[in-house]
């Protein structure tokens, strides 16, 4: 189980938590004008990489905001969780563990 | 290869069990051959014994990271079914069973298929009308699936408790086909099997890299035991598909959860078939061993580290002892878990990439053991053929950008 450090109320269980899926996917802003190709890959296409993810959770037990987490999918190991709005700390997502 | 046969057991019992060979060989990889399958488990042995016996493509190695058996197909509670859905899914695992119902026979290797029913049960008026349409759609497609009232199903599963709990069983789909196989059966029959037709098996070989020639096509794979050449390469990796495809610039809708399954201190055959609840969330049959094998559902998040989280199977067991509350006082004897690749329909992708030469059979998810011998069998005939199978036809790639997706997601409301 994991330990999670909401940015709000501190470190809670997991189970205190949904999680939300990859963080950062920017919604094309007129969908009319995008391809098909880029439609597909606005739903479907996610990072899915080993090593560092940044997603989101959502602290539904607790506080109730979404946040935003970097996490070595590797290990599990939570390197960094920081508001929605806010740029992702270093390691940037994707990186090698 | 040496032949099973009772003659031969009488033989070599009569002599001390000596002169048995290895089942395959351990050979060193050769610097080229006409096609590499990424990945020993069920799924790339399969293609390889495929490509060597249907389209006598015998110049093959799989390359495994690891040993053959040691992913999914050795982690997974062995299920057996194929009442799908929709008619494209209902077809490619009826074409597995198929296979499954001969498959000792052809590779003369005892799989230990065992068609011991599958019951799906029903807990709400939903999950009653969602089964019903499964039966009558399975039944139009010609697949069996029949609906069971709970003391029917009570009378096909004596130790299920039909009455008194949070969740009350108000009827089951029961396929009778269905049933269980031997997991680590099924790798070493298909391994024994290729390895006779001229199929290299590397174990302990990592693939680090794809080569791609000037034109974009593949032209080799780097591995840690060198480089090897060869125009055509199957991606059969199941979690870590992504891992390997992006290393050939190829992204797939796909994401990789740790799913976990465990298995009770071994007891007497108690257990007569295979139960699974979606709603509730929990998978059990017995073993031939005598073990309870149970399943359980995803972790929340994505992971590749074949671990998950205690609370997922302790969910799964508390399903467990509600519907069979003889096994409340049952130990527990191993757990541990498996990375699945998800698609966002829930069916798998088997054909091209957009790489020539590059091919993939992926997205099996939460249930790709089943579809085993299938499975093999069409993506050795894509590999073979450079164009889809009919019954893999509708499972591109290409589905998600045009919108042609087999959503058993939606279907079953949860991960199968």
């Amino acid at each position: 189980m994991l330990l999670i450090d909401c940015p709000y109320c501190g470190e809670r269980p997991e189970p205190e938590f949904v999680y939300g899926g990859q963080a950062h996917v920017a919604r094309p802003r007129v969908p009319a004008e995008v391809s098909a190709e880029e439609w597909a890959h606005y739903l479907y296409l996610r990072d899915n990489s080993r090593g560092v993810h940044a997603e989101r959770w959502r602290h539904t037990h607790g506080c109730g905001r979404f946040f935003n987490a970097l996490r070595d999918t590797s290990s599990d190991q939570f390197l960094a969780t920081y508001k929605v709005g806010e740029a992702p700390p270093s390691p940037a997502p994707g990186s090698p563990p | 290869m040496q032949r099973f046969s009772g003659l031969s057991l009488l033989r070599r019992g009569l002599g001390g069990q000596r002169g048995w060979q290895p089942q395959w060989r351990h050979p060193d990889p050769k610097p080229a051959y006409d096609a590499l399958i990424i990945g020993g488990g069920g799924h790339g042995l399969g293609t390889a014994y495929y490509l060597a016996s249907e389209h006598r493509l015998t110049n093959v190695a799989v390359l495994e990271k690891g040993w053959i058996g040691g992913g999914n197909t050795g982690r997974n509670t062995t299920i057996i079914r194929s009442n799908y859905l929709f008619p494209e899914s209902a077809a490619l695992y009826d074409h597995a069973v198929k296979l499954w119902e001969g498959l000792s026979q052809v590779l003369n290797y005892n799989v230990m298929f065992s068609q011991r029913g599958v019951l799906m049960l029903a807990h709400t008026v939903h999950d009653v009308q969602v089964a019903k349409r499964h039966v009558h759609a399975n039944r139009a497609a010609g697949v069996d699936n029949e609906w069971l009232t709970p003391p029917e199903a009570r009378a096909f599963c004596p130790l299920l408790n039909i009455g008194d709990i949070r969740y009350p069983v108000r009827g089951a789909a029961l396929q009778r086909r269905g049933g269980t196989a031997r997991h680590d059966a099924v790798a070493w029959g298909y391994a024994r099997a290729a390895d006779a037709l001229g199929v290299d098996i590397i174990e302990n070989c990592e693939v680090t890299g794809i080569r791609r020639n000037t034109v974009g096509a593949v032209e080799a794979v780097e591995t840690t035991r060198g480089t090897i050449r060869a125009p055509r390469v199957g991606v059969a990796a199941a979690g870590h598909t992504s891992v390997i495809l992006k290393m050939a610039d190829v992204e797939l809708p796909l994401e990789s959860y740790p799913l976990q399954a465990l298995v009770s201190e071994p007891v007497k055959p108690v257990f007569p078939c295979v139960v699974m609840s979606n709603t509730i969330h929990a998978y059990i049959s017995q073993s031939d061993k005598g073990e309870l094998v149970i399943g359980a559902g995803t972790d929340a998040y994505t992971s590749y580290t074949q671990r998950g989280g205690p609370h997922i199977t302790s969910h799964a067991l508390e399903a467990i002892c509600e519907l069979f509350p003889m096994f409340r006082r049952m130990r527990m004897l191993r757990c541990w878990g498996g990375i699945v690749d998800v698609t966002p329909d829930r069916s798998p992708i088997i054909g091209k990439t957009g790489v020539p030469g590059l091919y993939v059979n992926c997205g099996w998810g939460t249930g790709g053991f089943k579809a085993t011998p299938g499975s093999a069998h069409v993506f050795a005939w894509t590999i073979a053929r450079d164009e889809p199978h009919p019954l893999n036809a509708p499972f591109t790639l290409e589905r998600f950008r045009d919108g042609n997706l087999i959503d058993e997601a939606a279907a079953a409301a949860v991960a199968h």
